[in-house]
């Protein structure tokens, strides 16, 4: 069973594909360049409490993001 | 002369491999933007090896190296990428640097070089990396899907650096057709996943506690330690130092000879003024005195020095490791009250050795409106490291909890201020997007040599400058122009700060030097409240004027201007409230 979410609503520890961005064509890029791109599988390392940053890893990569661009990025688990 | 340009995704090791190319040090830390501004040095081709045919180089030529700052892409966005594609265009050569660790991400910027007319040459670097970390390269098989040249390096110890410099010769242009994002990115992966094999590995210490660090439950205890922990062995070291090199030096060995020196010039004439000055109760007193040669090196040499090195010691050993933009993801939320994010943590950090390095590191920042807020925060609420000696040592001899005052008064102003700044200042503060480097424990030989650069670093800037500032001391005192400006600047400072008028000279000389300004206010018998007032107003008060003129090249006249303003107000606002707080 697929679920479609977000890696600011992803629980630590879960890992999956992404399938796409809502944000904007600079934010999009800005994302790419630095390793989070469609069809990457990325895990969650952690989120700040109070929509502090969040901590994902992706392939050799490990990032860390903003709140508000973390929901931006579209995550399909499972 | 030939140009040759390091360009390479941040924190991928450059600035290292600069250091192995042209023996030039230059400030390498374990975190993406260390590097905001570009560095020259040279390389000479070896003599003795005659050039291959087509060989780019003749034998002993003699060419320029850059060390550009890291970008991810030529499509610059920060004012640190476009540093970098400026620097692009005049380049003969590029060696393109790439974390051997993260093959992937890095190939996005050497495809678009490839792309390029210039001559390229890959640089596979942190390949000792690359073993424990379960990840297999083919190197060969890397440079026959590129094109040009692939050479694997590890900076840090030197290894593959020759067959760098002889390979240089074989770069060439990778005559890659121009592509798209859309195509550079499959293209990327076929190319990772025809050289490359991964294989399990077991997480190593190191990578559990780089997940234990940004977790909160474990992350924000981590990070209270480790501020603890740096704070008392800054302390211990320094002090110790002080105890047991710097004063027994001064006082068994350099005194004696100061005492023959003030005998032979005699104590009524102008010499004696200048050089040894004022003998308190018949003698020479180290920190009263005022001479340039008593409390002129006093003050550098035994009051802040022994605390530049071990403020350095543990902020260079923070920074290679890799914990600095850790501490960003766990700050990043109080950063968002001031108007910034958690990488302004970086610079904020600089700022307590010296302000200058911060303020150009607030470059790492995107925005006019972040780098503005970061530098009049920095030079407003960060003391560097020769105040916070000099508050130590005079303050603290009145008692610990007045420097804890002074310390809190600052960060709440650092604090109101930001949150004030952060309402006012008009343009966006974008959020946080930062790489987290691997935890790597720094090899010695190149750790030591950064703590000297930066020591050297000091003693260049700060000597002079304190030894003019002991000049124009006795010289103000001299020819009599001190009572004019006391009386210029006294309604200020007597009225609503509750100084002394002799405070005055020391707040103007804070101008030059905070270290020595607060060591001019010992001999005027301030009580506790007072010095308490007079060491908060001199940290906020307009910057030092080397932290002035870097404010005024990074952030331009008017709003360096602006932030001058917002010092001074603010500098007098609290004083005046410390003042009716405390006396």
């Amino acid at each position: 069973m697929k679920t479609l979410t977000d890696l600011a609503r992803m629980a630590p520890g879960e890992s999956g594909r992404i399938t796409g961005f809502t944000a904007g064509p600079g934010l999009v890029r800005r994302l790419e360049e630095i390793g989070i791109r469609t069809g990457q599988t990325v895990t969650k390392v952690s989120g700040m409490p109070m929509r502090g940053p969040v901590v994902v890893q992706s392939g050799g990569t490990r990032v860390a993001l903003g709140h508000g661009m973390a929901k931006k990025v579209e995550v399909e688990i499972g | 002369m030939k140009k040759i340009v390091l360009m390479g995704n941040p924190n991928v090791g450059k600035s290292v491999l600069f250091y192995r190319l042209t023996g030039v040090q230059v400030i390498a830390s374990n975190y993406p933007g260390t590097t905001v501004e570009f560095t020259r040095g040279f390389l000479t081709f070896p003599q003795d090896t005659p050039a291959p045919p087509g060989a780019l180089f003749r034998p002993g030529e003699r060419v320029e190296i850059i060390d550009a700052p890291g970008v991810y892409s030529l499509e610059a966005s920060s004012r640190a990428d476009r540093v970098a594609v400026e620097i692009l265009e005049g380049a003969d050569l590029v060696i393109s640097v790439v974390d051997a660790t993260n093959l992937e991400r890095n190939l996005c910027l050497t495809l678009q070089l490839l792309e390029r007319p210039v001559p390229v040459l890959v640089a596979l670097n942190l390949w000792d990396e690359t073993r424990h970390l379960g990840i297999e390269i083919t190197p060969a098989k890397l440079e026959e899907m590129l094109g040009v040249p692939v050479v694997p390096t590890v900076g840090v110890s030197g290894e593959g650096v020759r067959e760098l410099v002889e390979r240089l010769q074989e770069a060439r242009p990778g005559g890659h057709p121009a592509r798209t994002r859309d195509t550079r990115w499959p293209e990327m992966g076929r190319i990772v996943s025809s050289c490359q094999l991964l294989t399990h590995h077991h997480h190593t210490f190191l990578q559990r506690l780089s997940d234990l660090s940004v977790k909160p439950l474990t992350g924000i205890p981590l990070a209270a330690l480790v501020m603890l922990g740096a704070f008392w062995v800054v302390r211990s070291i320094g002090e110790n130092l002080i105890a047991y090199i710097g004063d027994p030096v001064f006082e068994k060995l350099y005194l004696p000879l100061l005492e023959r020196l003030s005998a032979v010039l005699g104590p009524g004439s102008l010499l004696h003024a200048v050089l040894i000055g004022r003998l308190i109760d018949g003698s020479i007193d180290f920190t009263q005195s005022f001479g340039a040669l008593s409390t002129g090196l006093y003050v550098p040499l035994v009051m802040v020095l022994p605390y530049i090195v071990s403020f350095y010691l543990v902020l260079s050993f923070l920074e290679d490791f890799g914990y600095l933009p850790r501490a960003a993801v766990l700050l990043d939320g109080l950063m968002h009250r001031v108007g910034l994010h958690g990488y302004a943590i970086i610079p904020s950090l600089l700022g307590l050795g010296c302000n200058v390095p911060a303020v150009m590191g607030t470059r790492i920042l995107e925005s006019r409106r972040e780098r503005f807020i970061a530098a009049t925060l920095i030079s407003v609420g960060i003391p560097c490291a020769a105040l916070q000696a000099m508050i130590f040592g005079l303050v603290g001899e009145r008692g610990g909890h007045y420097v804890a005052i002074v310390y809190l008064t600052l960060f709440l102003v650092w604090l109101g201020l930001g949150m004030i700044l952060n309402r006012l200042v008009k343009g966006y503060s974008p959020e946080l997007i930062i790489e987290i480097p691997h935890y790597r424990l720094p090899p010695l030989g190149p750790f030591l040599k950064k703590l000297r650069v930066r020591i050297i670093g000091f003693l260049k800037e700060a000597l002079p400058v304190v030894l003019l500032a002991v000049l124009a001391v006795n010289l103000l005192y001299a020819v009599d122009i001190f009572d004019f400006l006391a009386g210029l600047f006294a309604p200020v400072v007597t009225a609503l700060l509750g100084l002394p008028r002799e405070s005055i000279v020391a707040i103007l000389i804070g101008f030059l030097r905070k270290d020595v300004a607060v060591g001019m206010l010992v001999p005027l018998d301030l009580t506790d409240g007072q010095l308490v007032v007079a060491t908060t107003v001199l940290a906020m008060f307009f910057p030092c004027i080397a932290t002035f003129a870097i404010i005024l090249k990074e952030l331009g006249w008017r709003d360096m201007l602006k932030s001058t303003a917002i010092m001074l107000v603010t500098a007098v606002a609290v004083g005046a409230v410390l003042n009716l707080l405390l006396n």
